[in-house]
């Protein structure tokens, strides 16, 4: 289960999350949603450490992120798989490198390795690319090889940032299927942050909406698209204001 | 103006701040060695092997010069043969590691800004840690070991080819004998000529990298800050260098 309470971050003068409380309750997929530049990738990145919130507790499996010493800090990021809105692959390793990377870290040999990477590319229907560099892939297939590095790992965890911005629709969709069968095979719990609505509806249990730092909203689908809220309406039929 | 004095000094405090903690970050992830030590090679062979020909050229013509410029100085009032004393000295003391110094800051230190400060702006750093790895064990340490190690390596070649092109200089220009230069070099030579210009060179090999690193990594925005940070990491690394010459020179010579 991850949780924050009362978390607060500002960048200088500017808020960005202020007083935040949110669940994610074991195997569900929460979708966060939100206007852009209203915190959304600044909350997942308090949830594998990589920022530190100025108030408030990060709890995931019971520990908190913040008071977690190097080790420890490492341990927990093992069972977290992180996709990022521009995929970050690095660009000097292969695409199965890439893949690679976060399982040396782990006691496998380099038959298990193999095979774990093969299983991954399988999985984002990209095998067959393994030899080839980042710079020679579309967005579509960063974006799958990003999921497929996230899931050779076999989190507990795993976190997107913006999975869908900037595809057409066609993939889109295809990286929504992936990201619901990549839950069904591997039963993890998983946060979605995105502005797509259509992805939202289609991979996730909950929606939570954050607004000024805050959460506006959270509820199933369901609930979401049934909301009396002008504000959460409003951004889920994308009305201008 | 009093506000704008007490912001300047409080982001300078600020700034002393985060580099002590890059430091205190770095030093404790010094036992990763399984990460560290293969990737420290890599590095080692890039740090060598692309800095080599710029230290050579540079050194090649300072060595021309040097041997020239001796030439003019002591016509008719010093013994010619003080030329090889010249030569020899000034490029294993000091034009040796610091032209070399001031050419590598541009080369590596501008590349390794470049390198981490993409991979900062791109989120390739944050995906690092995300795999479980330390960037300071997986892209400071072995770059810090790498700079360190290879600079005096590069500064004996350089010292190396600057005497042996003031030797030829001599030889062809001056109509100085080989036993004569070789008379000169040897005069006032001492072992700390070399350890000194070697030790130098490690210094100024491990400044370059680490300002290389904590400039790159400090990396903030696009292209522009990528920009900004391999502009920071050159000026930054040749006042270090000419700051740690003088350093040096007044402490150990």
């Amino acid at each position: 289960m991850i949780e924050l309470k009362g978390v607060r971050k500002a960048f200088g003068e500017h808020v960005v999350l202020d007083d935040l409380t949110l669940t994610v309750r074991d195997r569900e997929t929460l979708v966060v949603i939100g206007y852009s530049g209203t915190g959304k990738s600044v909350l997942l990145k308090h949830v594998v450490g990589l920022l530190q919130p100025d108030a408030g507790q990060v709890i995931v499996d019971g520990a908190s992120v913040p008071d977690l010493d190097r080790e420890a800090l490492y341990g927990l990021r093992a069972q977290i798989g992180y996709v990022f809105q521009f995929a970050a692959l690095f660009d000097s390793m292969t695409v199965a490198e890439n893949v690679a990377l976060g399982l040396r870290r782990r006691a496998l040999g380099e038959d298990e390795i193999a095979e774990r990477v093969s299983e991954a590319l399988a999985l984002v229907d990209l095998t067959g690319n393994d030899d080839k560099l980042p710079a020679e892939l579309s967005g579509g297939m960063r974006k799958r090889v990003g999921i497929a590095r996230a899931i050779a790992l076999r989190p507990r965890y795993i976190l997107y940032d913006e999975p869908t911005t900037g595809l057409d629709p066609v993939t889109s969709a295809v990286i929504d299927q992936l990201m619901v069968r990549t839950r069904e095979h591997l039963g993890v719990t998983g946060i979605v942050v995105t502005h797509d609505m259509r992805s939202a509806y289609t991979v996730g249990d909950r929606i939570a909406m954050l607004y000024e730092g805050k959460i506006r909203q959270v509820g199933s689908v369901g609930e979401i698209q049934a909301t009396q809220d002008p504000l959460v309406r409003q951004f889920i039929e994308g009305i201008p204001s | 103006m009093i506000t704008a004095l007490g912001r300047k000094t409080v982001a300078a405090v600020q700034a002393i701040g985060r580099f002590g903690q890059f430091l205190g970050d770095t030093v404790r992830a010094l036992p990763d060695l399984s990460i560290w030590i293969p990737l420290a090679i890599t590095q080692m062979r890039r740090v060598g092997v692309d800095s080599l020909p710029v230290a050579l050229f540079i050194a090649a013509f300072t060595g021309i010069v040097l041997a020239l410029q001796a030439s003019y100085t002591f016509t008719g009032a010093v013994p010619l043969y003080f030329v090889g004393t010249l030569v020899g000295k000034t490029m294993m003391l000091e034009l040796g590691p610091v032209l070399a110094g001031l050419a590598l800051a541009g080369r590596v230190g501008a590349s390794m800004a470049a390198e981490l400060g993409t991979m900062r702006v791109t989120e390739q750093v944050d995906a690092l840690e995300t795999l479980a790895y330390d960037p300071q064990s997986y892209l400071v340490i072995p770059r810090i070991v790498a700079g360190t190690t290879m600079f005096p390596v590069i500064v004996a070649f350089a010292i190396g080819v600057g005497i042996t092109t003031g030797w030829l200089t001599s030889l062809g220009l001056l109509g100085l004998s080989t036993p004569d230069f070789l008379k000169g070099l040897k005069l006032f030579y001492v072992f700390k000529d070399v350890w000194f210009g070697l030790f130098k060179s490690a210094t100024f090999g491990f400044t370059i990298t680490l300002v290389g690193c904590v400039v790159g990594l400090g990396t903030r925005g696009g292209a522009e800050g990528v920009g900004l940070s391999t502009t920071r990491a050159v000026v930054y690394s040749a006042v270090l260098i000419l700051v740690l010459d003088a350093f040096w020179a007044m402490t150990i010579l």
